[in-house]
């Protein structure tokens, strides 16, 4: 069974359509970063995913419907929204009481394990943590939660490299067994490129691009051409072109390798490169349209 | 590379093991209003402020117990009035502080965890809306009522206690005290009087609860101007005024059904104690008005329900 299943997932607000008719399927294991421009509708459909919004079309999350049955799936699936969603008031300690009052899959020694290499003190309150350790709180919480999908949406938005770090190193070896589905979205794409398994890059309510990392590392190389043979390497139809000390850079969609090799250093390129390719050829492809 | 091979079963185990325990619905129920009570600890805070404050003007009259009790028999009603008016007053001062904290805690118990985002943290959950409705319903209709009686029994105890010791001191005898203050009595009465109150109110507070699940901001202007609209309207158009009396019927909770204010001999009773003889409980459950209020309560509840299922943060 796979862990999300969508199909014509839709999702308007008004005249704005935030989710366009998404096809998505996770199967379980996986970590999935969800890649998109500020307002490209990640935050919707995960919100969809979670049953915190209505939507149409078809989606099941582990089986369930998330709309009406968001109680029973929160069961197997946990979240962090941002940073930013505990509670001010609540005691470390109160959370530590509530979640395991609450949650059946609540493992509260696992927690205090966590949190004891922290700097958290039981009975502060979250409103005398600093952001990061508030992100170092919730995320106990989350890991102590024995569930089948973890939900992300920019779990470290404001936080220092050093916390963003931490972060992504605990949810890897502490958290994440390969039977545990993850999804991610983050706008710091370079971090997170070693701890996926797949990539998702969705502009304005569509996905754009879907696949494995294997894939993606397989399918995408970048080459910086030596200056006598760009002419050359142009010819071989790259996806994108970029300048750097003087240098060309080209990325290709399923070249041949040896080929590339002969034009200069070859290479994977990073998300965050690919993501600036095919989004601003996405743009440029609409601005030539509307001409 | 070999791997231990009591790895996997064991975590499997641990899964199991964890998986199996289901949290009962009640368990669910007593952390929310738990919950309730670490983020608004102004609900048993202002009780035992109202409670400390009766206790304060009390110590200032105990000066004055001596010359009532001394008085002579003559005015026995007199006396009598005198002799209770502290405990009447402790209760009616709680009954209204519970009332304030009940209406300015409804009206920000759904509008604050959306003001702060703390709801996706509360939805992450597996806690449904429902049971958060009713765990913050809970909070002025059965939380507040029970701590507003443990809170006025112990007060009037305490009351009792020191005035006894006084009168001990002055050299007086207590019996007169123990035999004229009938405390028992007086917490059966308040005991129903709470009750009375918490059905009768309902509908009030599940509206508030309503339209602080409700209303983007300015929760109490979108809790109070459309009940004043239909008022106005009704005026202007029936020339009636039968909206207003209902409110105020909700607002004393029914309670003029609940109770006789005129005794059998056609005397008005005093507020500061009325006699177990004076309820009158079939005429309250009697009362239409009870059961469409509590039709109406129900109803807004069912409706911030779903409402808190769509709502996102502001």
């Amino acid at each position: 069974m796979a862990c999300i299943e969508a199909r014509g997932l839709r999702k308007a607000f008004g005249a704005t359509v935030a989710v366009d008719g998404v096809d998505l399927r996770v199967e379980e294991g996986r970590i999935l970063g969800l890649i998109g421009p500020n307002g490209a509708g990640k935050t919707t459909a995960l919100n969809a995913i979670l049953g915190l919004t209505p939507y149409q079309g078809e989606l099941k999350v582990l089986g369930r419907d998330p709309w009406t049955a968001r109680e029973h799936l929160m069961r197997d699936v946990s979240f962090i929204a941002d940073v930013a969603v505990l509670p001010r008031w609540l005691r470390v300690s109160q959370a530590l009481d509530y979640v395991s009052g609450v949650h059946p899959r609540f493992d509260r020694a696992k927690a205090e394990r966590f949190l004891a290499k922290t700097a958290i003190n039981r009975s502060g309150k979250v409103r005398e943590l600093s952001k990061g350790m508030v992100a170092q709180l919730h995320l106990a919480l989350v890991m102590a939660i024995d569930a089948k999908l973890l939900v992300l949406d920019e779990p470290t938005l404001g936080l220092d490299i050093l916390y963003r770090k931490q972060f992504y190193d605990s949810l890897l070896n502490d958290y994440f067994d390969r039977t545990r589905t993850i999804v991610v979205t983050t706008h710091q794409v370079e971090e997170i490129q070693d701890v996926l398994t797949d990539l998702m890059f969705i502009n304005h309510g569509r996905i754009v691009l879907s696949c494995s990392m294997e894939e993606f590392e397989s399918r995408y190389l970048e080459v910086m051409v030596n200056p006598d043979q760009v002419a050359a390497a142009r010819a071989l139809k790259p996806i994108h072109e970029r300048q750097v000390f003087g240098r060309s850079i080209l990325l290709f969609d399923r070249a041949d390798r040896r080929q590339l090799a002969a034009l200069g250093e070859v290479r994977t390129p990073s998300i965050a490169d690919l993501f600036v390719a095919i989004m601003g050829n996405q743009s440029g492809a609409a601005q030539g349209a509307a001409q | 590379m070999t791997t231990p091979p009591n790895a996997l079963p064991e975590t499997l185990l641990d899964t199991q093991a964890v998986a199996a325990v289901q949290i009962p619905a009640t368990r669910v129920l007593y952390w929310s209003v738990r919950r309730e009570l670490w983020e608004n600890r102004s609900i048993y805070i202002a009780p035992l402020v109202a409670a400390g404050l009766s206790m304060l003007g009390f110590f200032v009259s105990l000066t004055q117990l001596p010359r009532y009790v001394r008085m002579p028999s003559a005015d026995p009603r007199h006396q009598f009035i005198m002799l209770i008016m502290p405990y009447g007053h402790t209760a009616w001062l709680l009954l209204l502080t519970a009332f304030l904290v009940g209406v300015f805690y409804s009206l920000d118990a759904l509008h604050g965890e959306r003001r702060d985002r703390s709801i996706l943290f509360w939805k992450s959950l597996p806690v449904s809306d429902r049971t958060t409705v009713l765990s913050k319903a809970a909070i002025p209709l059965v939380v507040l009522p029970v701590l507003v009686f443990a809170i006025t029994v112990v007060t009037h105890l305490v009351m009792l206690a020191l005035s006894t010791a006084v009168l001990l001191l002055s050299g007086l005898n207590p019996f007169i005290l123990w035999r004229q203050v009938p405390l028992f009595q007086m917490e059966l009465i308040l005991l129903y009087g709470l009750a009375v109150l918490a059905l009768g109110q309902a509908p009030l507070y599940a509206w508030l609860l309503l339209v602080s699940g409700w209303a983007r901001r300015t929760v109490f202007l979108w809790a109070v101007l459309p009940l004043l609209a239909i008022c106005v309207v009704e005026k202007l158009v029936f020339n009636t005024t039968h909206f207003l009396a209902m409110l105020g019927n909700r607002l004393l909770g029914g309670s003029p059904d609940a109770f006789s204010f005129i005794t059998p001999s056609g005397a008005p009773v005093d507020p500061h104690f009325i006699p177990l003889s004076q309820i009158t409980p079939g005429r309250f459950l009697g009362s239409p008005d009870l059961w469409i209020g509590l039709a109406f309560a129900a109803l807004f509840l069912a409706v911030a329900v779903r409402v808190r299922h769509y709502r996102e943060p502001i």
